[in-house]
């Protein structure tokens, strides 16, 4: 007799399998100068799934974000995002591709010389909706990350966090259909990460957007998989004992290749040498 | 020996490779002169400061260099007698050359470290991949208005650095050389044709060109955090004056044959 758990983790398993992915990767191959960073890596990102891309640092994890977002080029291999194959799309396409996808990088990546208004209205501006507009949804998504008093600041006037959380309102301002996230608790103390993680799980539990996300640190990623959402309080609050999210699974990379990829149990309950001594 | 052969033949391949990609870069920012978006508002904020921040230096630099011209070339001419031909020299040489020339040189050392290392650390802080995630490409957004902005501020600045040079040697050739002012701009009026004044124009366009393309090129080829920063600043400064000095020389052959001296 299955738990209402399992049975929901099945359902959503066999919907967002069979449902075209938002992001897929084939084969893939990529090398800089020296070692091949990844080799044949294979996985798909499911509507409404958040993939959590755990690795010891340096394993190319970033390199594999930004792969998914045709920041870089593969070597060899296919990518496709959205249902469109961006491993040698031209440039001035994948700006179009883009816009659907929210990125909040290692830190943050403000551009400095702007306010946190115009960091996070940056995609609005550029688009010429009216001035109105802008503020409004601005301060909206400020709000989302708590943040609405740093409307006239300078990203040099924010801490690490805060960068991070505005870093975060700009991704998510103009409601992708994708988010990446690159370590977004990297180099953060325990206290703000959770900041950090709980404003994860709000949007991956309120909009129910598809995510990838990128970390090394396991507390983070575990948190992410046994939490949820809780409207009513505002706040993130654990599941019941030996319960997890349905959608959040893992994608584990070591020397360039994927070596786990499937759920939280499926990960914890893995008998493989790296990976119980990567958990230990 | 062959080691040798080796390390020719990779800087061979680099050397050739950097310049494809410098050929590339400039063809992908002119390009855009014709392609939308356009950022307008960059333009003239980077025009304001290339152009309106160099002022200063642009105009110290011109008078003084029309003041030390005038200074040697009074005392050289007195011992022929043509001391009243001194406003000729002066304009001549300012305007054709020194005016272009100095003030390319010395945007070049503000401007160009400025575009690498502004641009550089964009780059080693993924802010020029934040803005190619967000959809806009830094090409169109950061190179070139920087391009079109300096192209057309130092056109400006070497006309004023062209009339702060003549005052400079005016007043050096009234106040010490005890000359006589309406002959010295007399002098200055009559020698200029207007090959010279094509000439003197003509060089801050490449100039402006090469200022903002070497320094942007640099700065957004950056690779290796701060450090790298710092190198490609450096090299963007050198690499703009020398090809300042270089451009200088192949237009200045170009002008001459083109108006060839009566």
């Amino acid at each position: 007799m299955s738990t209402p758990t399992q049975l929901g983790l099945s359902t959503s398993e066999s919907d967002a399998s069979s449902a075209d992915p938002i992001v897929q990767f084939e084969n893939v191959s990529v090398r800089f100068e020296g070692p091949p960073v990844l080799v044949d890596v294979s996985f798909r990102v499911a509507p409404g799934e958040t993939r959590i891309l755990l690795g010891p640092a340096g394993v190319g994890k970033s390199v594999l974000l930004k792969l998914a977002n045709g920041l870089i080029r593969p070597d060899s291999g296919r990518i496709f995002l959205f249902g469109e194959e961006i491993t040698s799309m031209p440039e001035k396409q994948l700006f179009r591709l883009r816009t659907r996808t929210g990125m909040v990088f290692q830190e943050g990546a403000l551009f400095d010389s702007l306010t946190v208004r115009d960091n996070v209205g940056y995609q609005l501006m550029e688009r010429h909706l009216p001035v109105g507009e802008i503020d409004d949804r601005v301060r909206e998504a400020l709000r989302f990350v708590e943040l609405e008093h740093t409307y006239d600041m300078l990203p040099a006037s924010l801490s690490g966090g805060m960068r991070r959380r505005v870093a975060i309102a700009r991704a998510i301002i103009d409601q992708p259909e994708l988010l990446l996230y690159d370590s977004p608790t990297g180099g953060l103390d325990p206290v703000t990460s959770t900041t950090i993680d709980e404003l994860v799980v709000k949007e991956r539990d309120v909009y129910g957007t598809p995510a990838l996300l990128v970390t090394h640190r396991l507390q983070d990623a575990f948190t992410l998989a046994t939490h949820r959402y809780d409207t009513p309080s505002n706040q993130m609050v654990p599941l019941p004992q030996g319960q997890t999210n349905p959608n959040t699974s893992f994608l584990v990379l070591y020397q360039g290749k994927v070596v786990f990829d499937g759920s939280t149990e499926g990960l914890v309950a893995s008998q493989d040498p790296f990976l119980k001594e990567f958990l230990a | 020996m062959i080691f040798e052969f080796d390390k020719l033949d990779d800087l061979a391949k680099r050397t050739i490779l950097a310049v494809q990609e410098y050929s590339l870069f400039c063809f992908q920012a002119v390009g855009n002169l014709f392609r939308a978006p356009h950022y307008w508002s960059d333009v003239l904020t980077q025009a304001d400061m290339i152009g309106v921040g160099s002022l200063p230096i642009v105009v110290l630099t011109g008078f003084f260099t029309g003041g030390v011209l005038a200074l040697q070339s009074a005392a050289s001419l007195a011992q022929f007698g043509a001391q009243a031909y001194t406003g000729r020299f002066v304009s001549l040489s300012m305007i054709r050359e020194l005016a272009p020339v100095l003030t390319g040189l010395m945007v070049s050392g503000r401007n160009a470290s400025g575009m690498a290392s502004e641009l550089g650390s964009m780059v080693v802080t993924e802010q020029i991949d934040a803005m190619r995630a967000l959809g806009t490409d830094p090409m169109k957004k950061l190179v070139t208005p920087r391009m079109l902005a300096t192209v057309v501020m130092l056109f400006l600045l070497t006309i004023v650095s062209d009339t702060v040079g003549t005052a400079g040697g005016a007043f050096v050739a009234v106040v010490i050389s005890a000359q006589n002012g309406t002959q010295y701009f007399d002098s200055a009026y009559q020698a200029l044709v207007y090959s010279d004044l094509g000439q003197g124009l003509a060089k801050p366009l490449f100039f402006g060109f090469i200022i903002s393309t070497v320094g942007c090129f640099f700065g957004m080829k950056t690779t290796g955090g701060t450090q790298g920063v710092g190198r490609s600043t450096t090299q963007a400064v050198v690499w703009a004056s020398v090809m300042i000095i270089f451009m200088d020389f192949i237009l200045s052959r170009v002008m001459l044959w083109i108006f060839p001296p009566i």
